[in-house]
């Protein structure tokens, strides 16, 4: 967490505690609560859904990964204490080691525990995954006997190893996690790298990845080993260069920042559009997906992130645009729509797709917009569902199709040179990404205007920001209206892709997925939130779309809600934090710090001058 | 009353009546305040005197009686057509946007502004003043101190080049010693010529520094003086002072 404002502690001359000199209690708490997250993983079926895809053929599978990563991270965290300045702090020793033993038996004791019930019980009923398969796979294909021994071992050697990581040395540490981080990405991304590997089958690398990975599916021994070996080589000497040459990037200054910045978005512009030429299907749609959701984000980043209004209902404005688009473009309209209406092309149904999104937005916006807090995202939450539910219903059927949605929608025609549909999801990426460039562009410039600033004078205090003249009430609809335009574009593009569109595309979900896409990545931040968006559509699976793990598909939800969690309590600022920002967020610990330090002038002595340069007066004279 | 008679007053508040629902908050509150002038309000716990502010700035529509800016009637016009008319208001708590760069606040103080040179002038205007805002600029307002904020919040409201500042409760919620420094910065804006209306309840020093005052009781007006008199008045030296 937050590294920054907690010194390291200088190894050398720290005493060092002796072994059993532990806080029991957190340790046997740490132990339960390590034991009871492998239980439920377990339980989860996790492990055994995951065990057919493996990772190192032919000894590791996911399936024992989901497991065997807790005791260890567990028996890392059980003795990490944050160091404030002024508090007494020690050398980490074999205290800590033993800490994470503890830990991973207690944990390991969880395991064996489960599987001695499974053999024994049958708890089907009330637990779906209480199956002989997950006794199968806990008693590692043995007899239970030799499960219920296993674990206690297993647990105590991976918190062993965890507690041991407090004595590596930092070089040590990042060496051993850039070995293992490197051959669990490539197993992970499997289908990804191989997908690449087609398209530059001209430089070898099928060659490559033939050696690297077993034919039905897992890295090779071999291959695991090679990886292991050079990510170590990397962290050990590459990082450093890599490092440094970040850091000279970030001590650049005015306009050669600039320059290096805009060089960096050109690259990255550049590889955005070629690197797709090589791309097999796959990979593409993956990345039109992932497009799809950085416009949504992008909108309802500037709602939430800018302008601070929390949008539950987000999804409805995605849903005006998939239906519009789709209703002006479809061969297949709904009966109750007159004869003569014309069928539209999709780069001229666009034009009424921007003029309905913006007037929805104003008008589910008018009535929302004086709320505040909770009582607008209830409202809103409202609204997301109303609109869904116009859809599908009786009312509006003749229009809509109801369940049946909207079926036969054209592609996009470019020019009359072609036209882009699902079936080609390279066009559709190419599209995607036109469409993203605009709104990242509309976002960048709104940010730095005028109502930009006003947003986020909204943002930090309302009844302020009234009193400086602002017009808060139309800064307000303004945000509505920008984001409902950007989500519709997402909708068009959607119904153009997959050429239906039905009520069940636009569920609550969406709007939730969305916004824990703009709050994983970071608030308020273009390049959080379109990392957010690649990290969890990309890898995880949007509401409708498998990601890159298409195995965790059934899990995702339960990982968005743990990531989730996870980042809100240690990681306020995103994904990607700017260094401002998490100063912000990381506001208390910091002067908390500096005040343990002494640094700091309270209220009440105003003329404390240990961090003003010496400028001790409030008046100048 | 004493001072600029004979000059036309600055803002003017006509047998004002507000209500918040039911409850019959201001009551026929009547007073004007002078170009130039420092005047303050004083008044205990939920006498009205936050009312009158919202009203003055428009935050608050009377139910009866009229707001006059410049001698014109603005009962009914935005706060924005205030604003930029010349009143502003420091809010209570100083209420910096605390996440946006101390910059960003003293421009959103010229949020209704665009003549840029001019706004340039009073930046370089409010640096000259104080010197330890320009050091902070590029700073999280909400890392300042408790002085460096009350600098900022006054500088913000500045930006908006306003006739008359409206303060309500400078001295809420600060150490002693900053409540002396905040007056002071008070007495040093006033001398530029900005005409200024604090709400305190912290009367004394509110009178210390100002011209006149109202004494505001469960929302009407109750006694109207030049600051010394007031000061003397054994009544408010006994309800307001806590002498005997």
């Amino acid at each position: 967490m937050s590294a920054a404002f907690v010194q390291e502690p200088s190894t050398e001359e720290l005493p060092a505690r002796r072994p059993l000199d532990q806080d029991w209690r957190k340790l046997l708490s740490y132990g339960l609560l390590l034991a009871l997250v492998m239980v439920f993983v377990a339980l989860t079926n996790m492990p055994v859904n995951l065990d057919r895809r493996m990772l190192i053929e032919p000894i590791f599978s996911m399936g024992y990964l989901s497991l065997f990563w807790l005791p260890a991270v567990f028996g890392l965290v059980v003795c990490r204490e944050p160091v404030l300045a002024g508090m007494p702090s020690y050398a980490k020793g074999s205290r800590e080691v033993l800490a994470g033993s503890l830990v991973g038996l207690i944990g390991g004791a969880g395991l064996s525990m489960l599987t001695f019930l499974l053999d024994n019980f049958n708890l089907r009923e009330p637990l779906v995954n209480w199956s002989p398969q997950l006794l199968e796979l806990l008693s590692f294909r043995q007899d239970t006997a030799f499960g219920i021994a296993i674990w206690l071992p297993i647990g105590l050697v991976l918190g062993t190893f965890g507690g041991l990581a407090h004595l590596f040395s930092a070089t040590t540490r990042r060496v051993l996690s850039w070995a293992f981080v490197s051959v669990i990405t490539f197993a992970v991304f499997e289908t990804v790298i191989l997908d690449l590997s087609e398209g530059f089958a001209w430089l070898g690398a099928e060659w490559v990845v033939d050696e690297l990975y077993f034919i039905r599916g897992g890295l090779t021994m071999h291959g695991a080993a090679v990886l292991a070996v050079a990510g170590g080589l990397f962290a050990a000497f590459g990082r450093d260069r890599a490092h440094r040459a970040k850091e000279s990037f970030q001590a650049l200054e005015g306009t050669s920042r600039t320059r290096a910045n805009a060089i960096g978005l050109l690259v990255v512009a550049a590889a955005l559009v070629i690197l797709p030429l090589f791309l097999g299907g796959i990979t593409n749609e993956l990345l039109a997906n992932v497009g799809l959701f950085v416009l949504l984000a992008l909108g309802l980043n500037i709602v939430v992130g800018l302008a601070g209004i929390l949008d539950l209902g987000y999804v409805a404005f995605f849903a005006i645009g998939g239906y519009t688009a789709g209703i002006l473009t479809t061969t297949n309209r709904g009966e109750s729509w007159p004869d003569w209406m014309p069928q539209f092309y999709w780069g001229t149904a666009l034009v009424f797709v921007v003029i309905l999104a913006a007037l929805a937005g104003l008008f589910i916006g008018a009535p929302v917009i004086r709320m505040r807090g909770d009582y607008l995202a209830i409202v809103t939450l409202g609204f997301g569902e109303i609109i869904r539910l116009l859809f599908l219903s009786d009312w509006l059927g003749g229009y809509t199709g109801a369940a049946q949605g909207v079926t036969n929608i054209g592609g996009v025609q470019v020019f009359g040179l072609a036209t882009v549909k699902g079936t080609d999801p390279r066009a559709v990426f190419y599209l995607v990404l036109f469409f993203c460039a605009i709104a990242i562009y509309v976002s960048w410039r709104l940010e730095r205007s005028r109502l930009g600033r006003a947003w986020m004078a909204i943002r930090e205090d309302e009844s302020v920001a009234e009193a400086m003249g602002i017009n808060t009430v139309n800064a307000k609809l303004m945000a509505f209206v920008v984001g409902a335009v950007l989500a519709s574009f997402s909708g068009a593009i959607l119904a153009a892709k997959v050429g239906s569109v039905f009520p069940n595309s636009f569920i609550i979900l969406v709007s939730i997925v969305i916004l824990v896409v703009v709050i994983v990545g970071g608030m308020g931040n273009i390049a959080g939130v379109i990392v957010g968006s690649v990290v969890l559509i990309g890898i995880l699976g949007g509401p409708r779309q498998p990601g890159l793990l298409q195995e965790f598909s059934e899990y995702k939800l339960l990982i968005y809600g743990v990531l989730l969690i996870w980042m809100m309590l240690k990681r306020p600022e995103g994904l990607v934090p700017n260094v401002r920002r998490t100063r912000e967020l990381h506001q208390d610990e910091y002067l908390q710090d500096a005040w343990l330090r002494g640094e700091i002038d309270t209220d009440s002595e105003h003329t404390d001058d240990s961090h003003s340069n010496g400028n001790t007066g409030v008046l100048p004279a | 009353m004493s001072g600029s008679n004979g000059a036309s007053a600055l803002l003017e508040m006509r047998g004002v009546n507000t209500h918040y629902g039911a409850v019959h908050i201001l009551k026929d509150v009547e007073f004007s305040i002078y170009p130039g002038e420092l005047v303050c309000l004083l008044g205990g716990n939920a006498s009205g005197k936050s009312t009158t502010l919202k009203t003055l700035l428009g935050m608050v529509t009377p139910t009866s009686g009229d707001v006059l800016l410049n001698g014109e009637i603005v009962t009914d016009e935005s706060i924005s057509y205030r604003v930029e008319r010349g009143v502003t208001m420091v809010p209570e708590n100083r209420r910096l946007f605390k996440r946006l760069s101390v910059k960003d606040n003293l421009e959103l103080g010229a949020f209704l502004r665009s003549d840029r040179s001019a706004i340039d002038a009073d930046l370089e205007r409010i640096f000259e003043m104080f010197p330890r805002v320009k050091e902070r600029l590029s700073q999280k307002a909400g890392t300042l101190s408790g002085g460096e904020q009350q600098m900022v919040a006054m500088g913000r409201a500045l930006m908006a080049d306003p006739k008359v500042l409206l303060m309500d409760e400078p001295s809420m919620g600060l150490a002693p010693a900053l409540v002396q420094t905040n007056f002071e910065l008070i007495k040093q804006i006033h001398s530029q010529g900005v005409a200024i209306f604090v709400v305190e309840q912290n009367a004394n020093m509110a009178l210390s520094i100002a011209d006149r005052g109202w004494v505001l009781q469960t929302g009407r007006v109750v006694l109207d003086d030049t600051a010394e008199a007031l000061l003397a008045n054994p009544h408010l030296r006994a309800s307001y002072l806590g002498e005997t």
